[in-house]
């Protein structure tokens, strides 16, 4: 871990959220309220098509309006964030690809989301992203060029990425989903030990039961029937 | 097989006329020329060259319109789609480039000037209620200014909606929503993080079409002879003029001049590629320091709108001379003609549609050669499993990159000792030179991106090599095989150059009968010209979109 990762995060609550396709009747997710409180995982389960993704995206901002419609509420410390473009919303997400930007070096990928407002002086910014790469056994990785790194180590650049930028909450999109059996396990311990040390409130999408023993705590099942939502 | 010879022949038809033309135009510029009497090697071209009155600014004005043109293209183009990140609406507005990339250049150069012109549309529309003008202003100098301002403006009209267009294309080649949505996570604006995610990756994959933009703008004779001042010209219309000269002995110094275009655009490519190693360690401490301040977002999206105004004064001048060609009188500073006629129409049949016969003729026929070269080359490259590296991707730019008046001229001494000038085969192939690679860039993505399932059902049920061909693959890309026919019809309509030099000046088309009239022709016979020269290209989109849904009107896959 290092000092440059966030702390003193804020819990995460969605209230009331319903997301419906546009042009049909029934709603994909309806009436969804639940809190994360700093340092939990909440584990989102359900079969494709049951509005997973589609929840992660309207909590992050990027979800399409021409094909959707949304609303309810979503609050990070408390702020209601549900209007605000979604680089304003402080909520970090990791994808199951990677995409860690292929013209940049490992350091420059993990400088452009280093926030200017806090850290100013070049040496600083650089040393912080020499102690994040240590931190995580990439020691060295400074100019190395993205397309040179195994599935393991991208996916740890592009935890120690998201966590750099200062978010105060954390989505999880089947981050783990592309990953073989062994590199898994041990991907999502090093996630989900950074979300408990930086204390963030974290999300995570998947369709592995084995994700969500691992994160332990709660579990919200999306079924194809929006009313029998269940907490397990 | 036949075939096989297809990437050979295709290097050939386009390599040939180069290199002989490079050949006999850097010979008479050393004085070697023996059809006028130069046998020997001598450096007198340049010397006449170098003190020819105005030499200096001429060059000086080659430089600035040209690497200020490209520089300005680019800017406005990147701006533009940076812009669509932000406002998604702003894609509505590709709709609005059909015309403006059919229409050729001098239409567009034509039309523009009329628009900025001190009698033109602009102040027209402000007078003579805001500018109390009931006549023309004078003294102001708009269109053919000293400095090239109204030539970059033309040739921007032209160039920028191309660079958007290639900019999109390149862009399927990137995750861009995910790059954008992983940008934005991170805390940078739309606008921003398409510039410091996106387009790093995009940019190397449209620097050969920068490059040709830049290599036109360098060297651009038609345009110029439209909105570039007269005196002194740009280095181009210096060449072109002395090449057109009564007085043979000008052609070594015109040859010198043309030479030394090639050298400007060899120079302007080197100096583009230091300016792009200084762009990207700049961009690179930009995208480091990691801000994530709103002016960025601002100045782009202001730049954006700016680039959206210019692709509205392109319609608008292309507008205007629609309306030209059916004014009566209109006299300034009425905003619309008082009165309106078909008569130029009729009276002007005669000439107009032997130009308008004779340019469909050099397009289609350029285009079918190209058409059928471009299908053989894939074909082949398909069947012996050939990957095209950046070499084949260079050779196929040459004649984009090659300044157009560095080897015309030499195609013309080459064809008068073949006894081929001023025929309509020799302007066709000349057409064919720029047609193929256009051809050819257009076709190829689609092609090499069909799902090759198809062609392994075909063959699994008996089909043979051409069969699967002819009944699988060309159908299936009938679409995307006449966009490539209506693109390369399109450049054909608007050359100029070679016309007028494989034409030895006795082959008119719409083109060299527009760019002749326009000092000094009515301007209503310049309207239907300049009309014609869009709509010709325009009805070729149309039918390549059109024709398509009709043939598959049936198959809802394919419609």
């Amino acid at each position: 871990m290092t000092g440059a990762f966030p702390r003193r995060c804020h819990g995460l609550v969605l209230d009331g959220l319903s997301i419906t396709v546009k042009g049909h009747s029934r709603a994909l997710i309806e009436g969804l309220s639940l809190s994360v409180t700093p340092g939990q995982i909440v584990t989102i389960m359900g079969p494709s098509g049951s509005g997973k993704s589609t929840l992660l995206s309207y909590v992050a901002g990027f979800l399409d309006r021409n094909a959707f419609v949304a609303n309810g509420a979503v609050m990070v410390g408390g702020e209601r964030i549900e209007e605000r473009p979604a680089e304003e919303r402080h909520v970090g997400i990791l994808f199951q690809d990677p995409v860690l930007f292929p013209h940049l070096s490992v350091a420059s990928n993990l400088l452009f989301g280093l926030p200017r407002v806090k850290w100013r002086d070049r040496h600083k910014r650089r040393s912080i992203v020499s102690d994040a790469l240590a931190s995580a056994g990439l020691a060295g990785f400074e100019e190395r060029d993205p397309a040179t790194l195994s599935g393991g180590q991208k996916a740890r650049v592009t935890l120690l990425r998201t966590l750099l930028s200062q978010p105060q909450a954390l989505l999880l999109d089947e981050p783990f989903g592309k990953l073989d059996a062994a590199l898994r396990e041990d991907f999502r311990s090093f996630v989900f030990a950074h979300v408990r040390e930086c204390q963030l409130a974290a999300l995570l999408v998947t369709h592995d039961p084995a994700d969500a023993e691992a994160a332990g705590q709660i579990v919200i099942r999306l079924d194809d029937d929006p009313t029998r939502l269940s907490k397990l | 097989m036949l075939l096989r010879l297809a990437p050979a022949l295709t290097l050939l038809v386009l390599g040939a006329p180069i290199v002989l033309g490079l050949a006999w135009t850097l010979l008479p510029a050393f004085g070697y020329f023996p059809a006028i009497g130069g046998t020997g090697l001598t450096l007198e071209p340049w010397r006449v060259l170098f003190a020819s009155p105005g030499f200096n600014r001429a060059l000086l004005l080659t430089l600035t319109t040209g690497i200020g043109t490209a520089v300005l293209a680019l800017l406005a183009a990147t701006s533009f789609c940076a812009m669509t990140a932000h406002h998604p609406s702003v894609l509505r507005l590709r709709s609005a480039l059909p015309p403006l990339l059919a229409s050729p250049p001098s239409a567009m150069a034509l039309g523009f000037a009329f628009v900025i012109m001190p009698s033109g549309w602009l102040v027209r529309l402000v007078s003579p209620w805001a500018t109390g003008l009931d006549r023309p202003p004078i003294g102001l100098v708009t269109v053919q200014d000293p400095l090239g301002l109204s030539l970059i403006g033309g040739l921007l009209l032209k160039e920028v909606p191309y660079l958007v267009l290639v900019i999109f294309a390149a862009s399927g080649q990137v995750p861009v929503e995910r790059t954008l949505a992983a940008a934005r996570a991170l805390g940078q604006r739309p606008a921003t993080a398409w510039l410091k995610a996106v387009f790093p990756q995009v940019y190397p994959q449209i620097r050969l079409p920068v490059f040709a933009v830049l290599a036109f703008s360098l060297s651009v004779v038609d345009v110029a002879l439209i909105l570039a001042p007269g005196n002194p010209p740009p280095l181009a219309v210096l060449a072109t003029r002395w090449f057109s000269n009564y007085d043979l002995s000008l052609y070594y110094p015109a040859a010198a001049a043309a030479s030394l275009q090639l050298v400007l655009v060899i120079f302007g490519v080197i100096a583009w590629l230091a300016m792009e190693r200084t762009a990207t360690v700049l961009g690179h401490r930009w995208i480091e320091r990691g801000g994530r301040s709103r002016i960025a977002q601002g100045f782009t999206v202001i730049a954006g709108s700016t680039t959206i105004a210019l692709g509205a004064l392109g319609i608008v001048a292309l507008g205007s001379m629609a309306l030209w060609s059916v004014a009566g009188a209109w006299r300034f500073p009425d905003a619309l003609p008082e009165t309106w006629q078909l008569s130029m129409w009729r009276t002007q049949a005669n000439p107009i549609g032997g130009a308008a016969e004779a340019t469909a003729v050099i397009g289609l026929a350029s285009v079918a050669v190209a058409a059928v070269l471009t299908l053989a080359c894939l074909e082949n490259e398909q069947r012996h499993g050939i990957r095209p590296g950046l070499t084949a991707l260079w050779l196929l730019y040459l004649p984009l990159l090659v300044p157009q008046i560095a080897f015309l001229f030499g195609v013309q001494v080459a064809l008068i000792r073949l006894g081929l000038d001023g025929t309509l085969f020799a302007v066709a192939w000349a057409h064919l030179v720029f047609v193929l690679p256009y051809v050819f860039l257009t076709l190829a993505d689609p092609f090499r991106t069909l799902d090759p399932r198809y062609a392994v059902s075909a063959a699994a049920l008996g089909a043979g090599k051409w069969r699967v061909f002819f009944a699988v693959k060309l159908p299936l890309l009938t679409r995307p095989f006449l966009v490539a026919c209506a693109v390369g019809f399109a450049v054909s309509v608007g050359q100029y150059l070679p016309t007028l030099f494989a034409g030895a000046g006795r082959i008119a088309t719409l083109t060299t009968e527009a760019v002749t009239l326009s000092s000094g022709g009515d301007r209503r016979i310049l309207g239907i010209y300049a009309v014609l020269q869009t709509a010709l290209p325009l009805l070729g989109y149309g039918l390549a979109l059109w024709l398509p849904r009709l043939l598959f009107r049936r198959f809802r896959g394919l419609a």
